[in-house]
């Protein structure tokens, strides 16, 4: 059993993201949409930051995307990761519109491109939270 | 009336930098305002004006520039604040003192910076504390990913960076090198005597892909101080004045992973029409640079080269001595020390004193500097000159 000393750093379950990781828990990814403007978003915003209009709705995506920008991290800034550098964080650009800080899996981190096609799969973190990741499509 | 040419820097203030441990952030804001004073032979009852950029150790302080104005033993101040923009903080205290001095609300304005985010060394610990991983601050979802710290969000923007343009780890390089070599001439640069070529620039760890260690900027503890005053007021100092000629903040507000752009593009412009003058008449050039990828996105959006272009810029020579336009010519943030947005104005007063000794830009009349904040969030720009004699 973890302790919370190397336990993996997890976000809170906030109100405005509860559906998020509901939807997650089953393996759908959902960003918001702006019901005003059109504008999607994510992480969730109480407020459209393009129109200020306040209906912010949950739309499914397809849950593919590419990879927008990438860093392959070397440091250790927490125990949880220690084992795991050199680990890759993206930016993927989601076919919807909004990008989604993540991770890609299943490829060796200095084989990562901009522009690759992935496709999101979940990984399990706790009971309440599963959290997404990409692999590189086909 | 414009007013530009109307204010100026009269006294400026720098603590010992780097790994010193004698003092704490306030003691060192305290020091930093105390040399200022010095410098420009000004009793600290001529101060009505204090604003101050809180530092990392400061934490989340409560009214920052009370707490200064208490250790300095300050009363009656007529201008009181504390700004909180990042490294485009210090360049825009000075615009806020101009403003206010030109409002009628102040007549001499100590700006501060200061910060002690290094503990001194532990013998009973293996590994130093509070060094750059005072930096890496995350929490929720970032933290799920190990998405830690400024290092990785500025690397995020070079990688985009470079996938577009072609820019190339060894331009990256060049900037370092350059930096380091520049920094040879400052007595208060950190790195002053660990000179620095391409290989060994190579030879370093990677801290976030694709930045290395030389890629990232110093952490240190120390204090600076600029007290901002009428010219008129300022031509009676000590040391000759740094004229503000021209200077304009721009906080985009936008994706800068997007945009692959700071505030410099709209801010320069403002900066440069206020001034009359081109980025052709500026002789030296104080950029931010937190990273050696902030100085070159920079040079490109105040227009020293194409947008795309900063890389080939760097490696031709253009920034280092001799060149075009030398750039961060006390070894910037990079080599010298990090008093976050105080850092490029301490050396263009210095360049525009006459005062850089070994690294002097001989006829550094105009002086750019630049300051920017967060994740190229905030941008602030001043153009520094002699002013009319």
């Amino acid at each position: 059993m973890s302790t919370t000393e190397t336990a993996r750093p997890l976000p809170d379950i906030t109100p405005r993201m509860k559906p998020f990781y509901e939807a997650a828990s089953e393996e759908r990814l959902i960003v918001q949409r702006c019901a005003e403007c059109g504008a999607t978003r994510f992480p969730a915003v109480q407020t459209c930051s393009s129109c200020l209009a306040s209906d912010m709705r949950w739309i499914e995506t397809k849950g593919i995307g590419e990879v927008f920008s990438f860093v392959i991290m070397h440091q250790i800034y927490h125990p949880w990761f220690a084992d795991k550098t050199p680990y890759v964080v993206a930016q993927i650009k989601l076919d919807e519109g909004p990008r989604i800080l993540s991770t890609v899996i299943d490829v060796e981190p200095d084989e990562v491109r901009i522009g690759m096609a992935v496709e999101v799969a979940f990984q399990k973190c706790s009971d309440e939270i599963s959290l997404p990741v990409f692999r590189v499509r086909g | 009336m414009s007013i530009s040419g109307k204010y100026a820097i009269a006294g400026l203030g720098l603590t010992a930098q780097g790994k010193v441990f004698d003092n704490n952030c306030i003691g060192f804001g305290v020091e930093a305002v105390s040399l200022a004073l010095a410098d420009a032979g000004m009793e600290k009852g001529e101060l009505d004006g204090i604003l101050v950029n809180p530092g990392l150790s400061w934490r989340n302080a409560m009214m920052a520039s009370h707490t200064l104005q208490t250790a300095l033993g300050l009363e009656n101040l007529s201008f009181s604040a504390s700004m909180s923009l990042g490294g485009a903080t210090a360049a825009a205290m000075i615009q806020q003192a101009a403003a206010a001095i030109e409002a009628g609300l102040a007549t001499a304005v100590a700006c501060v910076f200061s910060d002690a985010p290094l503990r001194a060394p532990d013998p009973t610990k293996k590994k130093a504390e509070g060094r750059a991983g005072s930096y890496a601050m995350a929490r929720g979802w970032d933290a799920a990913y190990g998405y830690f710290g400024v290092n990785a969000q500025y690397a995020m923007i070079a990688q985009r960076h470079m996938h577009r343009y072609g820019t190339t780890h060894d331009q990256l390089g060049a900037v370092a090198v350059t930096q380091r070599d520049w920094a040879s001439g400052n007595e208060s640069a950190e790195m002053r005597d660990k000179p620095l070529d391409l290989d060994a620039y190579h030879s370093a760890r990677w801290i976030a892909e694709p930045f290395r260690l030389f890629d990232c900027c110093l952490v240190s503890n120390g204090g600076a101080c600029v007290i901002v005053t009428s010219t008129e007021r300022a031509r009676q100092a000590t040391k000759p004045p740094a004229v503000l000629l021209g200077f304009a903040q721009n906080h985009r507000g936008d994706d800068p992973l997007e945009t692959l752009s700071s505030g410099a593009t709209v801010a320069g412009e403002k900066a440069f029409a206020m001034a009359g003058l081109t980025p052709s008449d500026v002789d030296v050039a104080e950029l931010y640079d937190c990273y050696t990828f902030t100085v070159l996105i920079t040079l490109e959006d105040y227009g020293f080269c194409k947008k795309g272009e900063s890389g080939a810029f760097v490696e031709s020579g253009a920034t280092a001595r001799g060149g075009s336009i030398p750039v961060n010519t006390g070894g910037g943030q990079l080599s010298s020390f990090y008093m976050w947005g105080m850092t490029p104005v301490v050396e263009a007063v210095t360049q525009i004193r006459g005062d850089g000794g070994a690294r002097q830009v001989d006829g550094a009349e105009v002086a750019l500097v630049s300051g920017n904040g967060g994740i190229l969030a905030t941008h602030s720009c001043l153009l520094l000159g002699r002013g009319q004699v």
